[in-house]
């Protein structure tokens, strides 16, 4: 930004926080150093007006509370202020235990979405006196997932509260889907970046994978446009959709092998391999059934499922299909 | 968050003032170019430039004045500006959300000191934070392996590891010098020398099935240094060989999962997707391919499909079928 207009905004902003009177725009013209003199043409008029709304926009963009009104009921037209109280930050008192939590903490966006909110939220906390080391070195190093490229329009229409649709494509269909939805918020869970909110086309909750969002989502309509349930808990929402019912599995393995089976199993004793020989009978417990398929079928003739008998069934269909591999080759 | 170079600086000028009059006995001009995240002649330059700032009436008195003692800067007279802005939602809901998401973590030393700043942090962003916050983050922990791994690096000790690696399906014991914890994509990850492979790597806590710290310091040589997991934890090996799949549209996410190369979509199988894989470790890509189920089709060496075939036979032998008649 040009310097004299970074100068002209700063002088603003000092100027209308240090009155409590409203300041018509015509004073602030000729007071503020920086705007364009009023010579009585209309051309200069013109100018001043353009730069004042450009302004205006440009500290309400950033957050500054700018009122709009007037003093008296003798003021023929409207004048703007800063109120104090509602411009500045808070006393906030951090121990130095409690400071470094803070630091630690917004190392987190790092390199994710909010980075640049982080560091700006980190400049303001130390201009309130907080002591924020970030160069202590801590051997810790929480970060976020880097860009998903729908989580901005995302995140902005959740906290703009405004309805949004996006084409969206499940990875087992060949072309995206327009969804409408209202956007209750992003979640990040198990390392992934997931949508919530009420599908208008399905009218349910929805839970949207961020990754399978086909180009960029678009927000529509006016601000506040609904309001998420008062007691919605993001996660949980995530986790109920994400995870499903639990289905116990009772398989066997030979000794020695499926050792990732038997970290989350539980032991059933040894059971007869069906060859005179022995291996053990395990249990497992899952809420994915078809991906706990997979993993089975990866595992060869290693393990043989016992029950249920959908998971059996849907090991030897993948075991039947891996063995076709072969024969195409 | 897309805050443009305009109001990064703007946002600089107004704390700049503040953050001076925080400090009355001064700051050198190097620290606050850290503490904003920028060079010092920067700094210089924004306070230039507040200087010729001030009250209304702009004569000697009105303006911002700022003494410099040496490489020292202090705030003579800030013209009003004694506090910073507040944070504005975006800015809340980063600090909010960072610190929830660090009380969630079990096994951090710190819980307490991040529980009182939460408090402390949403009294002062006052709305912002009282609102449901759009944003949430849920990660996976261990507390037990998470708070002695912690300790470790804490006391600088050697580990001992039993570590579950799931590409060979083998649980290794290593010794290793621990070097950093990082958290990736939802998950802990322990960043160590390991003296067996005489190499960088990184250990997914969750596949640590016993942990025990030994006496030995902890000692990673020179040339250990920390990757950068910015592209995630899955490093391309360039120069590894190629293996060429058609992954079926149910197997299309290896694509978004893995790093791949010569992505082209295929008309066999129907809406399928060829991708190159590089990887010197073999059986990792046999174990994909037959955790695909029969979604990717192997092109590439010609062995994997021939092998994960032979061993699904083998194994429909043992549910007393052969591939033709099952069903």
């Amino acid at each position: 930004m040009a310097a004299k207009r970074a100068e002209r905004l700063v002088n603003l902003v000092i100027a209308l926080l240090s009155t409590r009177q409203y300041v018509t725009a015509a004073r602030i013209r000729a007071t503020v150093p920086g705007y364009e003199a009023d010579d009585g043409t209309d051309r200069a008029d013109e100018a001043f007006k353009r730069m004042f709304e450009r302004d205006k926009a440009e500290l309400r963009e950033m957050g500054v509370p700018l009122e709009t009104g007037r003093t008296s009921v003798f003021d023929t037209e409207d004048g703007y202020r800063i109120a104090r109280a509602d411009y500045e930050l808070p006393e906030i008192h951090l121990t130095g235990e409690e400071a470094a939590a803070v630091g630690l903490a917004l190392r987190l966006w790092e390199s994710a979405q909010l980075a640049g909110a982080a560091q700006s939220a980190l400049v303001k906390l130390k201009a309130a006196g907080v002591a924020v080391d970030s160069s202590r070195s801590l051997p810790i190093q929480p970060r976020l997932d880097r860009g998903e490229a729908a989580f901005e329009p995302c995140y902005a229409a959740a906290r703009d509260r405004r309805e949004l649709h996006f084409d969206y494509r499940r990875p087992d269909e060949d072309t995206a889907v327009r969804r409408h939805v209202q956007p209750w918020g992003v979640v990040a869970w198990h390392g992934r970046w997931y949508l919530v909110g009420f599908d208008l086309d399905r009218q349910a909750d929805r839970v949207f994978r961020l990754s399978r969002v086909a180009g960029t989502p678009k927000a529509t309509g006016p601000s506040g446009a609904f309001d998420p349930p008062a007691d919605l808990d993001l996660t949980a929402v995530v986790a109920r959709q994400a995870g499903g019912q639990e289905h116990l599995v009772v398989l066997r393995a030979r000794p020695g092998t499926a050792v990732g089976l038997r970290r989350r199993a539980t032991s059933l004793g040894p059971a007869d391999d069906g060859a005179g020989g022995v291996e053990d009978r395990l249990q497992l417990s899952t809420t994915e059934p078809w991906a706990l398929a997979d993993e089975l079928a990866a595992y060869g003739a290693d393990v043989v499922v016992e029950a249920p008998t959908e998971i059996r069934d849907a090991v030897i269909d993948r075991l039947t299909r891996l063995a076709a591999l072969g024969g195409s080759a | 968050m897309n805050a443009s170079s305009t109001t990064d600086r703007m946002t600089r000028l107004l704390a700049l003032v503040p953050y001076l009059s925080a400090r009355p006995a001064g700051v050198a001009l190097g620290e606050a170019a850290r503490d904003f995240g920028v060079t010092e002649r920067q700094v210089r330059s924004d306070l230039e430039l507040l200087w010729m700032c001030g009250l209304p009436g702009y004569g000697p008195g009105d303006l911002i004045d700022v003494s410099f003692e040496g490489d020292r800067v202090r705030v003579t007279f800030s013209a009003g500006m004694v506090r910073p802005l507040r944070l504005t939602t975006d800015e809340a809901v980063a600090l909010v959300v960072a610190l929830r998401t660090l009380l969630e973590l079990p096994g951090l030393a710190e819980r307490d000191a991040v529980g009182r700043a939460l408090a402390k942090v949403s009294t002062a962003t006052g709305d912002a934070a009282e609102r449901v916050t759009p944003v949430a983050v849920s990660v996976d922990a261990r507390e037990e392996t998470l708070t002695v791994v912690r300790g470790a690096l804490e006391d600088r000790r050697a580990l001992h590891l039993h570590y579950y690696v799931p590409t060979r399906d083998e649980r290794t014991e290593r010794t290793v010098d621990p070097m950093q914890l990082l958290l990736v994509e939802g998950r802990w990850y322990l960043e160590a020398w390991c003296r067996r492979a005489e190499g960088v790597r990184l250990f997914r806590l969750d596949r640590v099935d016993d942990v025990a710290v030994l006496d030995d310091p902890a000692a990673p040589p020179p040339e250990a240094t920390s990757r950068n997991v910015d592209d995630g934890v899955y490093r391309p090996e360039p120069d590894a060989p190629a293996v060429r799949l058609r992954l079926a549209r149910a197997a299309r996410w290896v694509a978004d999962y893995y790093p791949v190369e010569d992505v082209a979509p295929v008309e066999d199988p129907p809406g399928g997707l060829a991708v190159t894989v590089r990887t010197a470790d073999l059986a990792w890509a046999r174990r994909l391919v037959a955790s695909l189920g029969g979604n990717a089709l192997v092109d590439e060496p010609a062995d994997i499909g021939t092998q994960v075939a032979a061993e699904a036979r083998a194994a429909l032998a043992r549910y007393g079928l052969s591939p033709g008649d099952a069903g």
